[in-house]
């Protein structure tokens, strides 16, 4: 895990405004239930970040609200600058926003390569093409390193409904890496993985380029602490403590609350 | 190894890897009409073919875009109006008389554009939503023309419209025909296969399945959506051309309800899961259509009571087998390579 911090200024003098990410003030209620509440949170450009909290604290929802599967019912999202609060889901991805899905949400009856093979198309141009690939196709050979990247090339023909669990949740890291990717929500990648495979997502992770910013959920803080630089802890759909990893290891409160709290450090919630 | 990946790219794929079934197919439909009378060719499989055309063009919505649209016949007859308004037809008083090269392309960009705009409404609902909102339109779409004089000629609309003689040849004599809707029907089944796999086909059915990742994707689903729309188009276009040309005539009647739910009808008694279906679909309606009020008689009910005949098959076909007849053969195979080998039970495609 390379800091991102000498990468930081650079980045964000490109990007026009300091953040890559920028929330303020967001909120998102289901009827009674408010799910976020004013949620304030900035993410720089290439800063790996780790989101932990409870089951129902919120988390997935900020997702949801980050890349526009939800609309917030008030506050401001900016991304790279840019204010995209209203902007719809495939905007906010083609501004180089990415990111897997808690329950993976892939495409069963498609191969590996295809459902690849679309992510990169999504990002890319030609979306509406009529002509089907060749075999030269550098999107198709793009689709292929990912596959690669994420150890799943045996399988490439395989339909997805075939595959592993882990398999599954390797895939879905691959369709979030398609096309440039600068900042990436990875919603508990780790759960349900065999320690082996794991390992194996550590070390995606970590070895992600420099300008790839993430925001990352996990249970399991041994995952959460070795790849991420700065964590931020959620209760109850609010910002309840942001700092180094270490800082949060060490506050009581944080203790209290997440750690002896019954919902245990280690992963395998779904 | 460059050149090798080229060579295996652009050459077919060998003969030995297309079953025999498709062979056989192709050569019966080749040589049918050395076999068939002028009523079969012209009545049943030209009548087939356009049909099937224009039920394919719902399949590739419905089953490829999870969008069942009721509007297909309307944007074919739409085809087929702008062909008799602006060719030639009985009613020179409305017609243009431009040429065929001018007509026909028109009138396939008139089908795009007129379901591209109806889609931009349309797909913004799902399901019973699209359903009824399609059949509001195609309702609509009758009754305008049936009341519109000034350029769809009301209820008359538009008797002698005829294929032009294109290289010298009557296209409306059967055998002629015959091979002009066969031609038709399967370019589109080709097209409709083949952009199945291209990134807009893959694309499509990405977004029938999970939407919202397909946004997640950076797809626009919206405009996706409606551009299969304008797509199954013109598809539905074509057989709207060969159908007026078929009759020789277009009133507000070839559009009208019953018309618009006979191609429901035909796409899935057929099944929409592959773009043959519709085809099948359309033969076996088309059968019915032509035999059942003769053996109605002869069983000494009135040949009026087809419909019902058409009606209690639908039922018959969806209670048994909601993918259509291909879900039939699909489960025929299953039970033949069960019996085959015990061991390996459904032996799938
Ligand atoms: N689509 C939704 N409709 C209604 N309530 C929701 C919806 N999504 C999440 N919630 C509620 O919002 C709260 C936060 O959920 P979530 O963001 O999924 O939590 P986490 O990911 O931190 O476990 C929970 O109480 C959940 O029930
Ligand atoms: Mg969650």
């Amino acid at each position: 895990m390379s800091p991102a911090a000498p990468e930081g200024p650079r980045l964000a003098a490109a990007a026009g405004s300091g953040n890559a990410l920028e929330l303020r003030g967001v909120t998102k209620t289901f009827g009674a239930l408010a799910a976020l509440s004013d949620v304030t949170l900035s993410v720089r450009p290439g800063e790996r970040r780790a989101v932990l909290g409870s089951n129902g604290a919120g988390k997935t929802t900020l997702f949801n609200c980050i890349t526009g599967d939800f609309l917030p019912s008030s506050g401001t999202i900016r991304l790279f600058g840019e204010d995209v609060t209203r902007f719809p889901a495939h905007e906010r991805i083609r501004r180089g926003l990415r990111r897997t899905y808690q329950i993976s949400l892939l495409f069963g009856g498609l191969s590996v390569l295809d459902n690849v093979y679309l992510a990169c198309r999504g990002v890319g141009r030609a979306r509406f093409s009529l002509v089907r690939p060749r075999r030269s196709d550098p999107v198709m050979a793009q689709a292929q390193d990912l596959i690669a990247a994420v150890h799943l090339a045996a399988v490439q023909a395989t339909a997805v409904a075939a595959l592993s669990y882990g398999q599954q949740r390797q895939l879905e890291i691959a369709l979030a890496l398609a096309g440039a990717p600068r900042l990436i929500l990875f919603d508990e990648p780790a759960a349900g993985l065999s320690p082996a495979e794991r390992a194996d997502l550590v070390a995606i992770l970590t070895g992600l380029p420099a300008h790839i910013g993430f925001v990352i959920i996990e249970h399991d803080m041994d995952v959460a602490l070795r790849v991420a630089e700065r964590v931020t802890m959620m209760h109850n759909g609010r910002i309840f403590r942001e700092g180094a990893p270490a800082e949060i290891e060490d506050d009581v409160e944080v203790q209290a609350l997440y750690l002896g709290g019954g919902h245990g450090g280690g992963g395998g919630h779904g | 190894m460059a050149v090798a990946e080229t060579a295996s790219g652009t050459t077919p794929a060998p003969a030995g890897r297309i079953p025999p079934r498709y062979w056989v197919t192709g050569a019966l439909l080749l040589l049918m009409p050395a076999i068939a009378n002028d009523f079969f060719l012209y009545q049943v499989f030209g009548w087939a073919f356009i049909l099937g055309t224009i039920a394919l063009s719902l399949q590739f919505l419905a089953g490829y875009g999870g969008m069942v649209s009721l509007l297909q016949m309307s944007v074919a007859a739409l085809a087929g109006y702008v062909v008799a308004i602006l060719g030639t037809s009985g009613t020179v008083a409305l017609s243009l008389g431009w040429p065929w090269w001018v007509v026909i392309p028109i009138a396939l960009a008139g089908a795009c554009l007129f379901a591209t705009a109806v889609g931009a409404l349309a797909v913004r609902t799902e399901g019973i939503y699209m359903i009824m909102i399609t059949l509001a339109i195609a309702a609509a779409f009758f009754y305008f023309t049936r009341q519109n004089y000034s350029i769809f000629n009301g209820y008359s609309g538009f008797p002698g419209v005829v294929p032009p003689p294109v290289l010298g040849l009557d296209w409306r004599q059967p055998v002629p025909f015959y091979y002009l809707t066969l031609g038709v029907a399967l370019v589109c089944y080709l097209v409709v296969l083949y952009v199945a796999r291209a990134p807009f086909g893959l694309a499509l059915q990405g977004v029938r399945d999970n939407p919202r990742r397909m946004a997640a994707l950076g797809f626009d689903v919206f405009w996706h959506r409606v551009l299969a729309q304008g797509f199954a188009a013109v598809i539905a276009g074509l057989g709207g051309i060969l159908l007026v040309w078929q009759n020789g005539q277009i009133s507000p009647g070839t559009a009208g309800l019953p018309a618009v739910f006979d191609i429901l009808v035909v796409a899935i008694v057929g099944g929409l899961r592959h773009p043959v279906g519709p085809y099948i679909g359309a033969l076996i309606y088309v059968l019915l259509r032509a035999f059942a009020p003769d053996v109605l008689q002869a069983l000494g009910l009135s040949g009026e009571r087809f419909k019902m005949v058409v009606g209690i098959g639908f039922l018959a076909v969806v209670w048994w087998s909601p993918d259509g007849v291909l879900g039939l053969w699909d489960r025929w195979r299953a039970l033949r390579a069960a019996g085959r080998d015990p061991l390996t039970g459904r032996a799938g495609r």
